[in-house]
C-alpha cells in the first residue's frame, strides 16, 4: 500500500513520509495503517493460537510449562483478536477508507483524532505484548475476573500493563467512534439522507453508538481493577464489602455490546458484496438498516446471559434468557433478506462473493448455537465448555473474519489499484472454508462431552476430536499463509483495477472514484439525486 | 496410489483405532460410559440425573430446531446459488420489496422462539432449587482443589484433591480421578450450597445437569440428584490459575444405607473438622424431606 502514488494535481508539494504516514491526517492512509496493523497482530493472534492446538492436539502437557503461562497466552490470544484484529481491520480499516466516500464526504469530521485513534494502538499493543515477558503473564482469561485479576492472585506488572492497554485500546475506539457519529451524521453529501445512505454506513453509524456507550463501562471497570489491585481500594473485594459480580455485570455490560461492535461493520460488507455481485439492490432496504439498530439496542440489554452461573436470581436469568432470544429476530431478517437479495439476481461467484455466502451460512450456524446457549437451562452444562467456544469463533473466526477477507478482496483493487488474482482468491477460500470447519465444528461435540474451555490439558476420552479440531487448525493457519501470498502476487503481478471493476452491481460512490482514488476525494461535492 | 502409502495409511488407522479401543476399554473397566466423557461421542454426556434427563429433552427439542433452521437456510442458499447464476439467469430482477415475506420471517421466527421459550422458563425453575431436600452439601472451590462440608451429618468437611498421574491405579481416569469424592446417597435430592474462598471456581458435573460457580463473599443454591450409584465425573469450569485444568470432581453416589455407614466412617476420619457442638444426623435412608425446624435446631443452640 505504501508504494500506492498520491497523485496531488491540485497541491504543488506531496507528503513527505513521516508527515504521510506518521502525521497523518487522510481516512485513506489511516484505514491502511489499520489494515497493515490488523494484519501484523493477527499474524501474533493466529501464531499464539497455533501453539495452544498444539498443545491441545494430544493428551498430556507437552509445550507449556505449566497453566498459568497456558492461561497467559489464551487471555493474550482472545484480547489481541478481539482488539487488534477485528475491530482495527473492520472499523478502522474499512470504516475510515469507505465511510468518507460513500458518503460523498472528502474526509472525516475530525482526521487528526483519527490519527491519534489509530497510533493508540501501537502503545496498546506493546503493552499487551510486553505483559507476556514480564512475571508470569496476564492469566485471567480476556474476561479479566477478579478475584483472579486482582493483586493477590496475578501479582506483578503483567496483568497492569494488559489493563492500561485496554485502556488505551479503549481510548482509540471512542474517539473514533465520536469521529465516525460526526462525519456521518454531519457531512453526508447533498441528497443523501439517512435513508438512502449505504448499508456499510448504517452498520458503522450503529458500531459507533454502541462504541460509545460500552467502552467506556469497560473503562470503568478496568479502572476498578487497578484501584483495587494498587490503591487499596475493595470495589471487588468481599472482605472490604465489595462484590466479584460487580465485575460481571460492568464487564458484559460492555462484553455483550462489544461482539455486535465486532460482527455489524460485516454485516454491511456483505449486504454490499451481495448486492454487486446478484446485481440487484438489497432487500428489504429499511428492513436490514432498523434490523442492525435492533440488534445494537436489544444487545445492550442482554449482558447477563454470560453469567447465568454466577448467582442470579431465577427471575432475573429468565429475564435475560427472553431478551436474549429476540435478538434472533431481526438476525434471521437480515439472513432471509440477503438471500431474497440473491433470489432473482444474475450471480457471478468472485472471491468476495464466496466469502459473503461462506458467512451467511456459516453465521446461521454460529447463530443457531447461540440461540441454544440463550437458554439457561442448557448453558447450566455447556457454560464455558468447548460449545462456546464453537459458538464464538464460528460467529467470529466464520463471521468476522469471512467478513474482512470479503472486504478486501472486494476493495483492494479500489484501495491498492491492483486487482486480486482471481484463481488464487478463490484457493484461499476453500483452504480456509475447510480450514476453520474442520478446527472448530469439532468443539461442539467436545463442550457436549464436557471438556470445559481454557484448559491445556483435557481428560483422554476428549482426545480424538481435539486431534481433529488440531488438523483444522494447521489447515487454517497454512490458509493465513496463502492470504499472505495472495496479497504479494496483487501487489506485484495484479492487473491494474478500474474504477469500477465489478460492473452495474456495484453502485454505491466509491466505484466513481479512480483506483486508487486520489489523495484528497470529493473536493467537490457530489450531488445525490 | 504405492503400497508404502496404503501400509502407511492402514498402519496409522490401525493405530488410531487401537488407541480408541484401549482407551474404551479403560473406561469401561470404571464404569461404562455413565458420568464420564466418552472418545468420539457427539452428543452430551448420559444423564445420571433427572435435572440432566430435563435438560437432554429440551436439548433435543431445540437441537432438532436449529438442524431444520440451518439445512433450510443451506438449501436456499444452494438453490439460488445454482437457479440465479449469471449462467442461467443473466438478466438480474429489480425486486427488492415484499411486505408479505418481510412480515413471515418476522412472524415465524417469534413463534419459533416461543416454542423453545415456555419448556426453557419451566427447566430454569425446576433446575433453580429443590422444595425437597434430603440433605445439603456445602461446596468449596479452593486453588487447586474442593472442599465438601456435610452441614446435616456433623458439619464434617474434607478435601477432595486429584490424583497426580504417575499415583493412578488401573481403571483410574487421568485427569479427573480425586481422592476422596463426595460421596452422595443414589436416589436422593442433594442441596449444593456452593462458595468461594480464593477466586472463582465452578462446580460442574455435566452427567448431573448441575453448574455454579463458587464466588467468595457469595452463597449459591442448586441442587441435583444421581439417580442409580456410580462416579459421575466434572472438573472445574471457571479459570481461576495455574491447575485450573487439574481440580476434577468425583461425586460417588452410593445406595441409601450404604451411605449411613459411610457417613459414620466420614465422622471418625474427619473428627477434627467438626463443630465441637455436633448437629444431629440425618440419616439419608429415611425418606422424609428435611424440614426447616430440623435444620434450624442445631442453630438455635
Amino acid at each position: 500500500m505504501a508504494t500506492a502514488h498520491a497523485h496531488d494535481d491540485h497541491h504543488d508539494h506531496a507528503p513527505g513520509f513521516v508527515s504521510r504516514w506518521l502525521f497523518s491526517t487522510n481516512h485513506k492512509d489511516i484505514g491502511t495503517l489499520y489494515i497493515i496493523f490488523a494484519l501484523f497482530a493477527g499474524i501474533v493472534g493466529i501464531g499464539i493460537s497455533l501453539l495452544m492446538r498444539i498443545e491441545l492436539q494430544q493428551p498430556g502437557l507437552q509445550i507449556f510449562a505449566d497453566g498459568q503461562s497456558w492461561n497467559a497466552m489464551v487471555s493474550a490470544h482472545g484480547l489481541i483478536m478481539v482488539f487488534f484484529v477485528i475491530m482495527p481491520a473492520l472499523i478502522g480499516g474499512f470504516g475510515n477508507w469507505f465511510v468518507p466516500i460513500m458518503i460523498g464526504a472528502p474526509d472525516m469530521a475530525f482526521p487528526r483524532l483519527n490519527n491519534i485513534s489509530f497510533w493508540l494502538l501501537a502503545p496498546a499493543f506493546l503493552l499487551l505484548g510486553g505483559s507476556m515477558f514480564v512475571g508470569q503473564g496476564a492469566g485471567a482469561g480476556w474476561t479479566i475476573y477478579p478475584p483472579l485479576s486482582d493483586a493477590q492472585y496475578q501479582p506483578g506488572m503483567s496483568m497492569d500493563m494488559a489493563l492500561f492497554a485496554l485502556h488505551l485500546a479503549g481510548a482509540s475506539s471512542i474517539l473514533g467512534a465520536a469521529n465516525f457519529i460526526t462525519t456521518i451524521l454531519n457531512m453526508r453529501a447533498p441528497g443523501m439522507t439517512l435513508h438512502k445512505m449505504p448499508l456499510f454506513v448504517w452498520s458503522m453509524l450503529v458500531t459507533a453508538f454502541l462504541l460509545l456507550l460500552a467502552v467506556p463501562v469497560l473503562g470503568g471497570a478496568i479502572t476498578m481493577l487497578i484501584t483495587d489491585r494498587n490503591f487499596g481500594t475493595a470495589f471487588f473485594r468481599p472482605e472490604g464489602g465489595g462484590d466479584p459480580v460487580l465485575f460481571q455485570h460492568l464487564f458484559w455490560f460492555f462484553g455483550h455490546p462489544e461482539v455486535y461492535i465486532m460482527i455489524l461493520p460485516a454485516f454491511g460488507i456483505v449486504s454490499h458484496v451481495v448486492s454487486t455481485f446478484s446485481k440487484k439492490p438489497v432487500f428489504g432496504y429499511l428492513g436490514m438498516a432498523y434490523a442492525m439498530v435492533a440488534i445494537g439496542v436489544v444487545g445492550f440489554v442482554v449482558w447477563a446471559h454470560h453469567m447465568y452461573q454466577s448467582g442470579m436470581d431465577v427471575d432475573t436469568r429468565a429475564y435475560f434468557m427472553a431478551a436474549t432470544m429476540v435478538i434472533a429476530v431481526p438476525t434471521g431478517i437480515k439472513i432471509f433478506s440477503w438471500i431474497a437479495t440473491m433470489w432473482g439476481g444474475s450471480m457471478r461467484y468472485d472471491t468476495p462473493m464466496l466469502f459473503a455466502i461462506g458467512f451467511i451460512f456459516l453465521f446461521t450456524v454460529g447463530g443457531v448455537t447461540g440461540v441454544v446457549l440463550a437458554n439457561a437451562s442448557i448453558t447450566q452444562i455447556l457454560h464455558n465448555t468447548y460449545y462456546v467456544v464453537a459458538h464464538f469463533h464460528y460467529v467470529l473466526s466464520l463471521g468476522a473474519v469471512f467478513g474482512i477477507y470479503c472486504g478486501i478482496y472486494y476493495w483492494i483493487g479500489k484501495m491498492s489499484g491492483r486487482q486480486y488474482p482471481e484463481t488464487l482468491g478463490k484457493i484461499h477460500f476453500w483452504l480456509t472454508f475447510i480450514g476453520v470447519n474442520l478446527t472448530f465444528f469439532p468443539m461442539h461435540f467436545l463442550g457436549n462431552q464436557g471438556m470445559p474451555r481454557r484448559y491445556p490439558d483435557y481428560a483422554d476420552a476428549h482426545a480424538g476430536w481435539n486431534m481433529v479440531a488440531s488438523i483444522g487448525a494447521y489447515i487454517s493457519i497454512a490458509s493465513f499463509v496463502f492470504f499472505f501470498i495472495v496479497m504479494w502476487v496483487t501487489f506485484r503481478r495484479g492487473a491494474v483495477a478500474a474504477a469500477n471493476p465489478w460492473g452495474e452491481g456495484a453502485t454505491t460512490l466509491e466505484w466513481q472514484v479512480p483506483s486508487p482514488p486520489a489523495f484528497h476525494t470529493f473536493e467537490e461535492l457530489p450531488r445525490i439525486r | 496410489m504405492s503400497m508404502r502409502l496404503v501400509r502407511n495409511g492402514l498402519g496409522a488407522l490401525a493405530a488410531l483405532a487401537m488407541t480408541w479401543a484401549v482407551t474404551g476399554a479403560a473406561l469401561a473397566s470404571e464404569t461404562t460410559t455413565l458420568g464420564v466423557p466418552v472418545p468420539w461421542a457427539m452428543g452430551l454426556q448420559a444423564s445420571g440425573g433427572p435435572i440432566k434427563t430435563a435438560i437432554h429433552d429440551f436439548n433435543a427439542m431445540v437441537f432438532w430446531i436449529i438442524v431444520a433452521i440451518t439445512i433450510f437456510v443451506g438449501a436456499l442458499l444452494a438453490w439460488v446459488m445454482f437457479r440465479y447464476s449469471a449462467k442461467r439467469n443473466p438478466v438480474a430482477s429489480q425486486t427488492s420489496h415484499h411486505t408479505g415475506l418481510e412480515i413471515a420471517w418476522t412472524v415465524i421466527p417469534v413463534l419459533i422462539l416461543i416454542v423453545i421459550a415456555i419448556p426453557s422458563f419451566r427447566l430454569i425453575y425446576y433446575q433453580d432449587r429443590t422444595q425437597e431436600a434430603d440433605m445439603t452439601i456445602n461446596v468449596q472451590g479452593r486453588q487447586w482443589y474442593w472442599n465438601y462440608a456435610y452441614p446435616d451429618h456433623g458439619g464434617f468437611n474434607f478435601d477432595s484433591r486429584p490424583i497426580p498421574t504417575e499415583d493412578l491405579q488401573p481403571g483410574q481416569l487421568r485427569n479427573l480421578a480425586v481422592d476422596e469424592p463426595l460421596v452422595v446417597p443414589a436416589g436422593r435430592n442433594i442441596r449444593v450450597i456452593s462458595t468461594g474462598v480464593d477466586v472463582i471456581h465452578s462446580f460442574f458435573v455435566p452427567s448431573l445437569g448441575v453448574q455454579r460457580y463458587s464466588i467468595p463473599g457469595r452463597s449459591i443454591e442448586t441442587w441435583f440428584r444421581a439417580d442409580s450409584p456410580g462416579s459421575y465425573f466434572g472438573q472445574c469450569n471457571q479459570i481461576c490459575g495455574t491447575n485450573h485444568w487439574f481440580m476434577p470432581i468425583e461425586v460417588r453416589a452410593i445406595p441409601a444405607a450404604e451411605f449411613d455407614a459411610w457417613v459414620a466412617s466420614a465422622r471418625t476420619r474427619f473428627a477434627a473438622t467438626m463443630p465441637a457442638s455436633a448437629a444431629p444426623v440425618v440419616a439419608a435412608a429415611a425418606d422424609a424431606p428435611i424440614s426447616v425446624a430440623a435444620i434450624a435446631a442445631p442453630l438455635a443452640r
